[in-house]
Order: structure tokens, then C-alpha cells, then sequence
């Protein structure tokens, strides 16, 4: 006689917690060939406020961490996200509909993902940031700093890749995050938050979202208090909108991106959710 | 009489040959411009200096097709040396022609000769040299090798410090490839018109800079036009408009926007030069400056003593005629500008605020402000948390560290800060939490071309001076997918020799390199 399976609930990942969505809503998530998955949680603006708020109060924390601090716990995600490999390669392969290997290769991808951008994290200050040989006696230093609340609208072509390739780079320089995951494949994102939660990643440094972009979007592009929009997966919602949303408190805005190669690992991924910071200080002897 | 009664020492207007008429300078040539023209005044006297062209859409649209044409046929394809010896040329002019350059910027601008004299002119000249060195070696700008420029760039430029923004924009611009339309802001058009008769004498090839002067429309018409990248200047209630004007094109921008620095004085601080660090923080250039230290935070226990002595010195300030070398405060700019600057000085006074200016005689003609303090200011005060760009200074107190950084934060700008302590320690751990793109340590309002310059949250995105100033005239060589095979190759060895194999084709046309270029916005 076969065992009776115990399906998991998917909820919202806010602020180190894992509530519904206070509006009530949830959403049928089916398998490639049509078969039900879930009913995932339908985030609503005011779960889209809060997470924004759990972010905002992470950001002190995460930046002030010192950069190899921040580097094991990112690394720490890859440990814990290699422990899960197969609930993760069999959640891609239903939810896809892709082959065992293709699953495996993308969970593969992102582990490995989650170990470059965690080596990042006490050097690419070294890289983006240069003593500045100023005409007067000041010692005068460039540093890159995070920018602080970013809002990204992750791939919506990939359960786990995107995700990662989106969230990780932001948080290398100690940006908190609210992400919103892909709307057909949402599974992944939510069983990546278990192992966020699990990583020593303080919370509320990442929250994420499952919903419909469309419609969570434009209250983050909007809100106040976020800083950086990155709309590397917004390419087939309206998002000249959401950058001219952006506009009104001059966020920092990516624009989409397309493609297998979307979120590419760069360098340019970390730095472009930084400002840099040029401090003077006056030399004497006296 | 006095002993700050002195004999006038004006600097002589001879050194200038001004025309009396001045075209849009397009295509390397003063040519007419389509909109009414305008006068340009002096802002001492109300007197006319000269009449200037205004540039229509049809104008900036020749612009730009001029500098695009001067970027696909000559500058794109012009080694990085020539470039730079163009560029070490015009420095040197700039140089030879600086006391020129020095009194037309007073005369247009208002400010002090000793300020145009002595800094203005002379970091325009040093930004064109470190920009000029930078030319042949952008290799090393921190994009990779071969970085490319991208084309032709739209600059438009405030009135308070006009021929050095002009300097900020095209020195790095021309440096790094990119051709270059600028609109000068409407009351200060003249030394970037004398600027265009020293690329002549360079013989810098036709259209790789183009001037067109005019007011507001002629800008958002260069924003709008077929430009690769668009620089600005300014408010940022204009920077918020381009943001929304440029959502959805390719353009790259960087925004360099307004202000309300914190100027924080711990008690500990070395008061004698804090209390000139803070009179320079907020009154030179008349506080026409984008990063002045408009808010004085100062430690409670010393804040009568920094109070009394801060009157005490502004009592010595001679304001007038700014071509006089003794001149400490020169003229409000505009009109315009002197409504909004006497507007918020009586809210400030209506809010509850003590008002204090400095007993000094204002001339009877232009447009005049006396210094002025105001102290009891609360955080909740517009004084307090809209950007007066004027010499009005407010005074708040603070008791921990703690509390003059939640203060000094307390803002939605984020451009600069100043801190006075003799505690290295507290002077590194507060700079660590202000969130400002530029922190003074005892000392404030410095500027060099090798110090990146720029703002934080609605200060604007973007970095001016420095390599950071260079890279945001260029885009990587690496098309997206050259990247992520790169990525590849360094997450998964058994990738490497395929990435190896098939180089991505460096994608070399305008239209799709710059598609592939998206993180660009920043």
C-alpha cells in the first residue's frame, strides 16, 4: 500500500515569516501538462507594503554586516540549497515540464550562482571603489555603498535560475529585497525562502512575493521608500509605466532584460545597485 | 570709518571683447537660432551684456544630427590620443584666456571674481586635463578592455556654476568618444559661448561640441531629440521630468540634482576653522551651490558659542560688486531666484524660526540677500527641508551622534555632508551612516576632477569626476551574451574552452550594442 503524501502549503515569505497574503487570495499553480500543483498566495498591495517595510528595516543590519559576514551566509544559501537539490529538480521538472537533467542543471546553475556572487562580497569594493589622488592635502576615498530597499520583478520564464540570478547580486553590497517570483512557476521561490530562512539570512533582507506581477509592480515602483526597481523580468508587463512611476522619487531603474542570458552573472549586477560614496578628510600634522 | 572700509579694487572689463550678438554654435560655426533671442544680463546691475540666440526644436534637432555626423565620420574614429591631445589643447586655452574667462563668468553670474578666479576657472582647466589623460586609456576605466563610447550626448547645465558644469560634462564626455550637444542654463549663456571661440582655436573637428543656448524648452528638446545620453544639472523637480521623459528609450542618464546638506559640528570640533568650514559651506557662491551645507547641525553644549560666532564673522563679509577683488558675496542670479530665496526666508519666519542677516548695505540696482541665519529651526521647517539655494543658513542642535545622523539623513535628498570633530574614529563611523554621495571632514565645498561627485536617493543618480565620471560616458565592449558566456566560464570549467571558442561578436552597431547595454540607467 502506498504512502499518503502531505503537499505543502505555499505562502509569502515576509520579514523572515511565512504568512498568507492578507488579502486572502490564492491562485491555482498547475504543471506543465495542466495538473494542480498549489494554490499559491496572491500577494496584494498591502502585502507588497509590508514586505517593503520588513526590507527597510533589514537594511541597516545586512549593510552593516561586515563584507565577509555577508559572504558566508551567501555562501551558507548554496550549502543548504546543494542539501535540497532533489526537491528542488523534481519541483523544476513538474512545474516546467522539463527533463530531469535540464531541472538539474538549473539548480546547478544556481547553487553555483549563490557561491560566485558570495565570493563578491568583500571584493568588489576593492573593484569599484579607488582612492582619488585629489590636488590638496585630503585623503580622499571612493566606496560603492548598497543602494537599500530594491524591488525586483524576477524572471517569469524560470522556477529558480532567474530568481537567483536577480536576488543574489543585489544582495551582495547589502541591499534588503523584495522579489517578486515568477507567476506561473512560483514553487521554487517560495521553497528557495525556506532555505533563506534557514541561512542565516536575517530577516526581512529578502521577502518575497508570489501574485501577479502586473498588478504588485506599480505599487512598488511607486512606494516611497523603495529605492532601486529592477525590471529584469517586467519585459511583457508595461514597464515604461513602472518607470515613470519610478521617476517620481528617482529610483534607480533597470530595464528588462530578454532571453536565456537575462540576469547574466556580472560584476555590473552588483555594482549597479550601489552609490558611490566620496569621503574627504583633511591631512595635517598639526 | 571701518577696518572694512576700503578703497574699491575692481577688476578691469577690458580683458573683454565681447560681441554684441551671439549665434547657436553648431557644426563649428555661430549660426542663427530660430527661437526670439534673448538678452543676458548682469545680475549686479541689471545691465544688458549681450544679446543670445534661442534654439528652437529644428536647432537642437541640427545639433545633433551635426554631432552625430562629427561622432560616426570623425571622433568615433579618432585614436584615443588625438583625442586627448584636443582635449590638453583646450585646457590649455582655457588656461591662457583664464582671467578673460574669470570676469565674464562674474559679469553673467554674479559671483565674487576671487571665487571665478580662483576656483571656478582654474578646475575647469584641471578637468580638462585629468579628463584629457583618460582619452588613450580607457581600458583601464573599470568596463573592460575596448570599452565603447555611446554617441552623442545631450547636456543641459545650470546657471550657478556655469562654465565649470559645462567643463563636468564635456571634458569626460569627449574623453571617452562621445560627441556632444550642451544647452548653457538662460541667464549664464555667455562663457559657454566664449568657450565655443576657444574650440575654434583649438580646431577641435566641427560638431564634436555644439552650444545651443535658450531657456527651459530648448533643454527638454535636446532630452527629446536622438540623443545616445542625456547629463543634467539641476533641480531636481526637472531631474524627476527627465526621468519620465527618458522611461522607455535607450538613453542613458545620469542626474546630478538638488540638496540639503546636513554641516554636522561636534563640540570637540576645531572651532576656528569649523566656523569658516561652515560660513564656506553655505555662502559661497552666495549658496548657489547644489551640495552647500544648508543645514548646521551642531552639537548642543557649543551651539550659542558656534551661533554668536558665526554672526561675528558674517558681519565681516563685504558683499557687492563681484567684479571687486574684495568681494566676499556677489549677486543673486535672477530675479527669479531672489523671489524664491526671500519667499522661504519669510516662511521660515512665519514657521517660527528666529531670523538673523548680516548688517550689510544692499546696492540699490540687481538682484542682492544679504547673508542670513536662521536659528530655532526645527526638522518639520521648509527651511529645514527645501533646498533654498541661497545664502540662508539653518540652525538645528543635536545632543548624541546618534541623533545628528538620523537628522542629517532626514531627508529625501542624499548630495553631500560635512563633519567637524577632532575624533578621526567618530568622523569615519558617521561618515560610514550618512547616506551622501560626498562627505567633507573638516572641511567642506571641495571639489577636483579625481573625486567622483554625485548624489544619493532624489539627489540624482550618477557619478561626475573621477573614473566613475568617465564610465558613465561608456558602455562595456561585451554584448549580454559575451558576458554570460564569461559568467560561465567562471561558475563551470567545462564550459570554458566552448566560451573560449565562439567569442560572442562584440556587438559594434549603435541601435543593438546599446540594447544589450540595459543596467545602464543607474
Amino acid at each position: 500500500m502506498s504512502r499518503l503524501t502531505v503537499p505543502k502549503t505555499y505562502k509569502l515569505f515576509i520579514g523572515g515569516a511565512f504568512p498568507r497574503s492578507e488579502s486572502g487570495r490564492t491562485y491555482e499553480v498547475t504543471s506543465a501538462s495542466g495538473g494542480f500543483l498549489a494554490n499559491a498566495a496572491k500577494a496584494s498591495r498591502k502585502d507588497a507594503r509590508d514586505a517593503v517595510v520588513a526590507a527597510r528595516g533589514a537594511v541597516a543590519g545586512w549593510a552593516g554586516a561586515t563584507a565577509y559576514n555577508r559572504g558566508q551566509v551567501l555562501y551558507r544559501i548554496a550549502e543548504l540549497l546543494e542539501g535540497r537539490r532533489a526537491q528542488f529538480v523534481a519541483e523544476i521538472e513538474e512545474a516546467e515540464g522539463v527533463s530531469r537533467a535540464a531541472a538539474g542543471a538549473q539548480v546547478d546553475e544556481a547553487i553555483d550562482r549563490w557561491v560566485w556572487y558570495a565570493g563578491w562580497a568583500d571584493k568588489f569594493a576593492q573593484v569599484a571603489g579607488n582612492a582619488n589622488p585629489v590636488a590638496g592635502p585630503y585623503f580622499n576615498l571612493s566606496v560603492p555603498e548598497p543602494t537599500g530597499v530594491v524591488a525586483i520583478v524576477a524572471p517569469q520564464d524560470s522556477s529558480l535560475l532567474g530568481l537567483v540570478s536577480a536576488v543574489a547580486p543585489a544582495l551582495v553590497a547589502g541591499n534588503a529585497v523584495v522579489v517578486v517570483a515568477s507567476e506561473r512557476f512560483p514553487l521554487s521561490a517560495i521553497s528557495l525562502a525556506e532555505v533563506l530562512a534557514t541561512s542565516d539570512v536575517p530577516k526581512g533582507v529578502v521577502n518575497v512575493l508570489t501574485g501577479s506581477p502586473a498588478e504588485i509592480a506599480p505599487w512598488l515602483a511607486s512606494h516611497a521608500d523603495v529605492n532601486a526597481l529592477d525590471l529584469v523580468g517586467a519585459g511583457a508587463l508595461d514597464w515604461i509605466e513602472l518607470e515613470i512611476a519610478a521617476a517620481d522619487t528617482l529610483k534607480r531603474v533597470h530595464r528588462p532584460e530578454q532571453g536565456a542570458d537575462a540576469a547574466a552573472p556580472t560584476l555590473e549586477r552588483i555594482v549597479g545597485f550601489t552609490e558611490t560614496k566620496t569621503v574627504w578628510h583633511t591631512k595635517s600634522l598639526r | 570709518m571701518s577696518f572694512l572700509e576700503y578703497a574699491p579694487a575692481p577688476e578691469s572689463r577690458a580683458i573683454l571683447s565681447l560681441r554684441d550678438r551671439y549665434g547657436l554654435f553648431i557644426d563649428g560655426e555661430f549660426v542663427d537660432g530660430r527661437g526670439t533671442p534673448f538678452q543676458t544680463i548682469s545680475p549686479a546691475n541689471e545691465e544688458r551684456i549681450a544679446e543670445i540666440a534661442s534654439a528652437n526644436t529644428e536647432d537642437v534637432a541640427d545639433a545633433v544630427a551635426a554631432a552625430r555626423r562629427a561622432y560616426e565620420r570623425v571622433w568615433s574614429k579618432m585614436s584615443g590620443r588625438d583625442r586627448g591631445k584636443y582635449l590638453f589643447r583646450i585646457a590649455r586655452l582655457v588656461q591662457e584666456r583664464a582671467r578673460e574667462l574669470a570676469v565674464a563668468e562674474s559679469l553673467d553670474n554674479g559671483k565674487p571674481i576671487k571665487e571665478s578666479r580662483d576656483v571656478d576657472v582654474p578646475l575647469v582647466a584641471a578637468w580638462f586635463f585629468y579628463y584629457a589623460g583618460w582619452a588613450d586609456k580607457l581600458d583601464h576605466a573599470g568596463l573592460g578592455a575596448d570599452p565603447r563610447a555611446l554617441g552623442v550626448a545631450g547636456q543641459v547645465i545650470p546657471w550657478n556654476f556655469p562654465l565649470l558644469m559645462l567643463a563636468w560634462k564635456i571634458a569626460p564626455a569627449l574623453a571617452a568618444g562621445n560627441t556632444v550637444v550642451l544647452k548653457p542654463a538662460e541667464t549664464t549663456p555667455l562663457t559657454a559661448l566664449l568657450f565655443a571661440e576657444i574650440l575654434q582655436q583649438a580646431e577641435l573637428p566641427a560638431g564634436v561640441v555644439n552650444i545651443v543656448t535658450g531657456a527651459g524648452e530648448t533643454g527638454a528638446a535636446l532630452v527629446a531629440a536622438d540623443v545616445d545620453k542625456v547629463a543634467f544639472t539641476g533641480s531636481t523637480g526637472v531631474g524627476r521630468a527627465i526621468a519620465k521623459q527618458v522611461a522607455g528609450t535607450q538613453k542613458k542618464v545620469t542626474l546630478e540634482l538638488g540638496g540639503k546638506a546636513a554641516n554636522i559640528v561636534f563640540d570637540d570640533a576645531p572651532i576656528d576653522q569649523a566656523i569658516e568650514g561652515i560660513v564656506n559651506g553655505i555662502f559661497f557662491n552666495q549658496g548657489h551651490v547644489c551640495c552647500a551645507g544648508s543645514r548646521l547641525l551642531v552639537q548642543e553644549n557649543i551651539h550659542d558659542e558656534v551661533v554668536d560666532r558665526l554672526k561675528q564673522r558674517l558681519s565681516t563679509l563685504r558683499l557687492g560688486d563681484p567684479l571687486d577683488k574684495n568681494t566676499d558675496i556677489g549677486a543673486i542670479n535672477s530675479a527669479a531666484q531672489l523671489a524664491r530665496i526671500r519667499e522661504l526666508s519669510d516662511v521660515g519666519v512665519a514657521e517660527g524660526a528666529e531670523r538673523w542677516s548680516a548688517p550689510c548695505e544692499l546696492p540699490a540696482e540687481g538682484f542682492w540677500f544679504a547673508p542670513t541665519i536662521f536659528t530655532g529651526v526645527e526638522t518639520s521647517h521648509r527651511i529645514a527641508r527645501e533646498e533654498v539655494f541661497g545664502p540662508v543658513l539653518s540652525v538645528l542642535s543635536f545632543r548624541t551622534p546618534q541623533e545628528a545622523i538620523a537628522k542629517a539623513n532626514n531627508t529625501p535628498y542624499g548630495l553631500s555632508a560635512g563633519i567637524w570633530s577632532d575624533k578621526g574614529s567618530r568622523i569615519l563611523a558617521v561618515a560610514d551612516q550618512l547616506r551622501a554621495g560626498v562627505i567633507w571632514a573638516n572641511t567642506f565645498n571641495r571639489f577636483d576632477p579625481a573625486s567622483p561627485f554625485g548624489g544619493y536617493k532624489e539627489s540624482g543618480y550618477g557619478r561626475e569626476g573621477g573614473r566613475h565620471g568617465l564610465g558613465a560616458y561608456l558602455a562595456p565592449a561585451t554584448s549580454r551574451s559575451a558576458r554570460a558566456a564569461r559568467a560561465v566560464e567562471a561558475s563551470a570549467p567545462a564550459a570554458k574552452a566552448d566560451a573560449e571558442a565562439k567569442p560572442a561578436p562584440a556587438e559594434r552597431s549603435r541601435r543593438t550594442s546599446k540594447s544589450a547595454e540595459k543596467g545602464a540607467a543607474k
